[in-house]
């Protein structure tokens, strides 16, 4: 987890520098976002060129299954109120969640535990480590000529790869690429992106079959 | 007011929202958001812009479709997570394939 964890944020920090921010706003991001997928986006949508708006909305829009995270994670966490909570939801992520939830669902203790160490532990990991990809990241001439714009590419289909278990999942992947292409030449910078989120919308509409699995 | 300062607002603006939909989530009492449609298409928001990220960072440059170094790059790294590489090895190769291809003079 700690290495996985560690390999992210390296690699968020040099592209976040490659893609024209400074260090702080860099350290800025993973300190206040801390949510790997929408700062990976959020530079993203700004390398490309991109409006802020559509940097935020894209950000935001990757952000939303932490809030259905919480949902499930507040049974587990009550009581909870004052600064706790808003650390709590600060620490609501991918990794924190998995933990606490592949604890026994009757031990409430080990995934409390689980929640608050795991999500303690990677936010510290994944600020310092991001600040080392940042001081890589500026030693860096031509971010193309270093390949880090692939290595981008590569971090985006790594991100969403483990997600791709259902064949539905396999064809929102497919729609959402070749849309985002097409609307490449006729959209400013940024919207092609968001525009995948209609094909995420049809595809969640009707009601599955018992037997498909749908992704969390 | 400087692109630099809007930059720096619009940090602190997605930090906002990223922690605010956290905090939304741990607030709602549970029967909200347990419409099973609302579900399904959070799970697959997820997925549509994540591939539409990989998509555009592969295939475009300066608002056009274009094909490069990133192709073969992009090949390398799904073939990597195809064979369960980690994280830090795709995105090392990937940037290992596209700066050797540039080196020997590719686009």
């Amino acid at each position: 987890m700690s290495v996985a964890t560690g390999a992210y944020a390296v690699s968020f920090g040099a592209l976040s520098v490659a893609a024209g921010l400074d260090m702080w706003q860099t350290m800025a991001l993973s300190l206040l976002v801390f949510s790997g997928g929408s700062q990976f986006a959020f530079v993203g949508v700004i390398a490309a060129g991109g409006a802020n708006v559509a940097a935020i909305a894209t950000s935001t829009f990757l952000g939303l299954r932490n809030g259905f995270y919480g949902v499930g994670l507040a049974p587990v966490l009550r009581p909870l109120r004052g600064p706790r909570k808003v650390v709590a939801a600060q620490l609501t992520i991918d990794e924190s969640t998995a933990v606490s939830l592949a604890q026994p669902p009757d031990d409430v203790p080990a995934r409390r535990e689980g929640f608050w160490w795991t999500g303690i532990g990677v936010y510290v990991l994944w600020n310092a480590i991001t600040v080392v990809g940042a001081l890589l990241g500026s030693r860096i001439g031509d971010p193309s000529q270093w390949g880090l714009d692939a290595a981008a590419a590569a971090a985006f289909l790594a991100l969403v790869w483990p997600r791709l278990i259902t064949r539905r999942a396999q064809a929102v992947f497919a729609a959402s690429a070749i849309l985002a292409l097409a609307l490449t030449p006729v959209l400013p910078a940024g919207l092609p992106v968001l525009s995948a989120a209609l094909v995420a919308i049809i595809a969640g509409w009707p009601t599955p079959k018992p037997s498909e699995a749908v992704p969390e | 007011m400087t692109a630099y300062v809007w930059t720096w607002i619009a940090i602190i603006a997605a930090g906002v929202l990223a922690w605010a939909i956290k905090y939304a989530g741990h607030s709602v009492p549970e029967s909200w958001l347990e419409n099973p449609r609302v579900h399904r298409i959070a799970g697959y928001v997820t997925i549509a812009l994540l591939a539409a990220l990989a998509a555009v960072q592969t295939f475009t440059a300066k608002g056009d479709v274009v094909l490069d170094s990133r192709l073969a790059a992009i090949a390398v790294a799904a073939v990597l997570l195809w064979r369960k590489a980690p994280f830090l090895v795709v995105v090392l190769a990937a940037a290992v394939v596209a700066a050797g291809l540039r080196l020997m003079g590719l686009p």
